[in-house]
């Protein structure tokens, strides 16, 4: 018998599984399961951008696109965050296509991390950043954003954090899980202590197009100084509902981006070609869909969130992404003891927020990526659900 | 496109503290607005969209193409006010192109249809023609999908 453990590497070994694995086998293995769990938008992608990718495919064309991405995607892109973020990037220098922005944040942690460099992770936010960052060498130095804060990163909660290993930023939002955004305002105080400490910032904006109450996005490397200082992870996946073709990018300094592309060279060679023809017409020609489905997304967005806060759920407004996630320490319950009497008694799934960092505690993940008939459903049930549990005992807190 | 509108178009049974907060508007304004649409006329009703097949097996409806000359001075709403006025006929438009009217009309057995047709519509002074397509199955109505193969939600990933 072989020891696979003599073979396997070290730190990929101690990465943590997912801690809450035993509650997603329940959810998998139940039927008749109403699920409010699911982090990719319900629409299928535009009748016009899926023809563009058949179109190429009956062209025949099936070969490997150039390791950055095609040209014309390239230029679509930095004309994309021109025409809406006022930024402006070189197509052939600073802009690279990859295999989700998945890749593009891989990429940028091991191009730009050493070994034993500490990264900046705000928390509660997406699965990836801390396992990446550690298999690139680095330590995730995660700290908490809060629910009186309407969970935004604050300007004094990373100066706390920061020390002489600190070397760069994760900027997770609009916020999956929690909704959140970051304004103008608050951009500017980050971005000042992120230079007087000599930081790099990756922001992951892929949830851009997703934002409500007549706020756009804002990237933080529109804010003065930090445009040099400033990784953008974007991609197709939200914005467009093209999860499945599997396509980001990033922008950013021209000396990152070129080592960024070497790695991916290596690696990966080059993104999907029959998504690539897709997202071009995506770019040119996909605005409207954009609002069609933001529109879609923002008329949910009020529905669950009034309900949570009817139903003594208190849930802070969430300006992005399509997740809501309200507080349930009222329940007397912890996350994951909700989450798992919810389903067993009720059949539906939503997610623990300690899903996403130990400060999730207190706190589910709703996600509003369904049609307004399911969200009725499930809202009607979660409110039973409460009905029942007040009727037993009733625990205080306060979020 | 008029928010309110189209929202009870999709599911005209929203409850008016579930319209108001998708829309973000107050619920009285909601009930004012609704009162309005309704005294204009621009609601005209509210009725459930029923999947007859699974009722009764007898129950038919037909698509009927008509030409006809317009009258001289009512042109062809003289034409339609009289086609409405039978109970058989479901819905009454005019088109562009080949024919004038297009009319849904509603019996218990083809031959109910045949016969009205026959009988009632095309002795109409002014009819030149009729064509009736009878409809054997309706899998989508006002934007309802009436077959059981609600699509299943394939998504797999959470987090
Ligand atoms: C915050 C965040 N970043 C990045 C991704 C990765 O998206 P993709 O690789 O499909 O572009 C996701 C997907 O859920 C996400 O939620």
């Amino acid at each position: 018998m072989i020891d696979y453990n003599r073979y396997l590497n070290s730190s990929i070994r101690s990465l943590s599984p997912s801690g809450i694995r035993k509650f997603f086998d329940i959810a998998n293995e139940m039927e008749n399961v109403i699920s409010l769990s699911i982090g990719e938008p319900d629409f299928q992608t535009p009748w016009h951008i899926r023809d563009e990718g058949i179109r190429s495919l009956e062209k025949g064309k099936t070969w490997y696109s150039p390791n950055r991405g095609f040209a014309d995607l390239l230029k679509e892109i930095t004309n994309y965050y021109e025409r809406r973020f006022s930024l402006t990037y070189n197509p052939s220098e600073q802009t690279l296509v990859t295999v989700g922005g998945s890749e593009a944040i891989d990429l940028a942690f091991r191009t730009l991390v050493e070994e034993g460099d500490e990264v900046i992770i705000p928390q509660p936010a997406f699965v990836c950043y801390n396992p990446l960052c550690v298999m690139a060498g680095g330590v995730p130095v995660n700290i908490n954003t809060k629910n009186e804060d309407k969970f935004r990163l604050k300007a004094a909660d990373l100066e706390a954090a920061i020390t002489p290993k600190t070397k760069m930023l994760v900027l997770p939002f609009p916020n999956n899980p929690t909704g959140a955004i970051m304004e103008r305002r608050d951009l500017e105080e980050i971005a000042e202590v992120v230079k007087r400490h000599d930081l790099m910032v990756l922001s992951d904006e892929i949830y851009c197009e997703l934002t409500y109450g007549g706020r756009n996005h804002v990237s933080i490397a529109s804010i003065d100084g930090m445009y040099e200082r400033t990784v953008v992870i974007n991609g197709f996946s939200k914005s467009y509902a093209m999860t499945g073709w599997r396509l980001g990018y990033a922008l950013g300094p021209a000396p990152i981006i070129s080592q960024m592309t070497k790695l991916h060279q290596y690696g990966i060679m080059s993104a999907p070609t029959t998504a690539q023809y897709a997202a071009i017409e995506a770019l040119k020609n996909g605005d409207r869909d954009v609002k069609r489905m933001r529109d879609e997304y923002d008329m949910r967005r009020r529905l669950v969130v009034d309900s949570f806060n009817d139903m003594g759920l208190t849930c802070f407004e969430p300006l992005g992404a399509f997740y809501v996630f309200p507080c349930i320490q009222s329940t007397g319950l912890s996350s994951e003891e909700f989450c798992t009497r919810l389903i067993m008694e009720k059949h539906v799934a939503v997610v623990p927020g300690t899903a996403f960092g130990d400060c999730g505690e207190g706190f589910v993940r709703v996600s509003y990526s369904y049609s307004l008939k399911h969200l009725q459903v499930a809202l009607a049930r979660i409110r039973e659900f409460l009905g029942e549990l007040n009727h037993g005992s009733q625990a205080e807190g306060a979020c | 496109m008029d928010k309110l509108l189209n929202l009870l178009c999709t599911n005209s049974q929203f409850s008016v503290a579930e319209l108001s907060a998708m829309l973000g508007e107050p619920e009285d304004y909601i009930k004012a607005q609704i009162k309005e649409y309704e005294a204009k006329g621009i609601i005209k009703g509210y009725q459930a969209v029923v999947n007859w097949e699974d009722v009764e097996d007898s129950y038919v409806e037909a698509l009927i193409e008509l030409k006809v000359t317009p009258k001289k001075e009512t042109g062809f709403d003289e034409m339609a006010q009289m086609c409405m006025a039978f109970d058989e006929v479901e819905s009454v438009y005019l088109m562009a192109g080949v024919y004038d009217f297009a009319l849904i009309v509603r019996g218990e057995t083809m031959q109910d249809i045949a016969m009205f047709v026959a009988k009632k519509l095309s002795t109409i002074d002014g009819v030149l023609s009729t064509g009736t397509h009878f409809i054997m199955r309706r899998y989508k109505d006002r934007g309802m999908n009436l077959t059981d193969t609600d699509s299943k939600d394939e998504r797999s990933l959470i987090l």
